[in-house]
């Protein structure tokens, strides 16, 4: 069995603080965080809302079909409009030389098609 | 019951002292611990976040494209085909809609010009995203000039910029007249980049495409559904370079915590034979790698889910920015809006925490089961 002898730290004002004490108050003070860390997202999605609304105007006014994240080529700046195969434009098996073409993948409709043509 | 919990907080002032004993070891390991952490949960809040946002903006494109495909690639539709759609029963309107790309080498960009329906423009003037505003160094009342199929320079002025709320949709935009983006990329007027349809019962979307493409065999309808789940598969953390991330993260990690769980150093089984030989069980004894190991991984996660959600929705996901740039030169600037899943969260806190925690106890209880007599000489 162990003694139960609470270790105790003297600090210079003579304030005693038990190690666990400072973890414990650590430990709540991470899942408080983390809590906020949700209310703040919930709260920011809250104040979002209309500026999504906006952007959602622009796109319907202005009859968009995509988001401009990657602007390098034709077929990565209009993804969901892409050729057949894209990937590939250049020759049969040429592979992708993009650098955006290792993060966007070919969209999942573009594949079942292939896969049927194949 | 106040005698446990006073046992356990004594417990856990060992396992501090303990750890605190070996500061560098411990600190260095809680280093790598939150960077694993952190790099699976930014990969996971970014791409949850696009989607969400890519979806709930995409909402407003239109219903149906259709393209005109020609030799495998899309090609300018003829303006005829619009009477064929607009005599299918159940659509409402089809319009033509133009757009098309011009690379500036200039600053080595790719534009996307656009002529926008619901807002005319007057005959050489233009209206920029921002993105343009940007590279370029433009503004409003400035001439820009682009260079056309015939040779000719043809010069515009730019009466506005698109506000740069909207940058994530419209950085790399160039508005222009309908006759100056004919004349400028020499398109002939019975002709179209692409249609939009519009229906009348959104549940008719798919039967509608197939008969166009049954009327029209050349043509390739894309739906809203296709446009949104293309950024689905985009953004989809089990696809792209994001599974590669997330898997090189966590094979870092497997590796860290099979380190931990292959066995204890030998200052570690001694510190255990010595607790047996003063009178401790075998309980306390793991009672006290368990807190060493959820401690670890507590606050490593913590640690590691807050640091990725300031890099995500704070710095915009300045890490990340280097590979979704690519060569782009046109690169909007935008904030995330902060679209994260408790589901999400909890599934990393059982694939990190959890088996941290096992690996560290499994070493400790073998070493706590033998003779403190022989764990000491060893």
């Amino acid at each position: 069995m162990i003694n139960i002898m609470p270790q105790k730290k003297t600090g210079e004002g003579g304030l005693s603080v038990r190690k666990s004490t400072i973890a414990l108050i650590l430990l709540a003070g991470g899942v408080l965080l983390i809590g906020l860390m949700f209310v703040h997202a919930a709260l920011q999605r809250q104040a979002d809302a209309e500026e999504i609304a906006q952007l959602t105007a622009v796109v319907k006014n202005l009859e968009l079909t995509d988001l401009c994240l990657f602007t390098e080529a034709r077929y990565t700046r209009h993804l969901s409009q892409a050729d057949m195969f894209s990937a590939f434009q250049d020759h049969p098996t040429a592979l992708e030389h993009f650098p955006t073409g290792s993060i966007a993948g070919p969209p999942e409709n573009i594949r079942r098609l292939n896969e049927k043509l194949d | 019951m106040r005698s446990w919990i006073e046992k356990q907080r004594s417990i856990l002032d060992y396992t501090l002292a303990s750890l605190l004993r070996r500061k560098g070891k411990n600190f260095s390991l809680l280093f790598v611990y939150m960077l694993v952490v952190f790099i699976l949960a930014s990969a996971m809040f970014f791409t949850s976040a696009m989607k969400r946002e890519a979806s709930l903006i995409l909402q407003g494109s239109p219903e149906m494209v259709v393209q005109r495909l020609l030799m495998g690639r899309y090609d300018p539709i003829p303006l005829d085909y619009l009477k064929t759609i607009r005599n299918i029963r159940g659509v409402i309107s089809a319009d033509a809609r133009l757009w098309g790309y011009y690379f500036d080498p200039t600053v080595g960009a790719n534009y996307t010009f656009m002529v926008p329906h619901n807002q005319p423009l007057s005959l050489q003037n233009i209206i920029v995203g921002s993105g343009i505003v940007r590279s370029r160094k433009v503004g409003k009342g400035d001439i820009m000039s682009f260079r056309a199929p015939d040779g000719k320079v043809r010069s515009f002025t730019i009466t506005g910029e698109i506000s740069a709320s909207s940058e994530l949709i419209s950085a790399d935009l160039i508005l222009i007249s309908d006759t100056d983006f004919r004349n400028l990329f020499g398109l002939n007027g019975s002709y179209a980049t692409d249609l939009v349809v519009a229906v009348r019962n959104q549940q008719e979307l798919s039967t509608i495409a197939r008969k166009i493409t049954e009327l029209l065999p050349d043509t390739r309808p894309i739906i809203r559904a296709e446009m949104v789940r293309t950024y689905d598969s985009v953004f989809d953390w089990r696809g792209g370079m994001v599974i590669v991330l997330l898997l090189m993260a966590l094979l870092a990690f497997v590796i860290f915590a099979s380190e931990k769980a292959s066995g204890l150093s030998a200052e570690e089984r001694r510190e255990i034979g010595i607790l047996k030989a003063i009178g401790w069980e075998t309980s306390d004894v793991i009672a006290v790698k368990t807190y060493e190991g959820a401690l670890v991984s507590f606050f490593s996660f913590a640690g590691g889910v807050l640091l990725a959600y300031g890099h995500i929705f704070f710095s915009a996901a300045l890490l990340f920015a280097p590979a979704l740039k690519g060569w782009s030169v046109l690169y909007p600037n935008f904030r995330i809006t902060p679209f994260i899943d408790p589901y999400q969260v909890a599934i990393l806190f059982f694939l990190t925490v959890v088996p941290y925690t096992v690996a560290t106890i499994i070493p400790s209880w073998r070493a706590a089961i033998i003779d403190p007599d022989s764990v000491m000489r060893s």
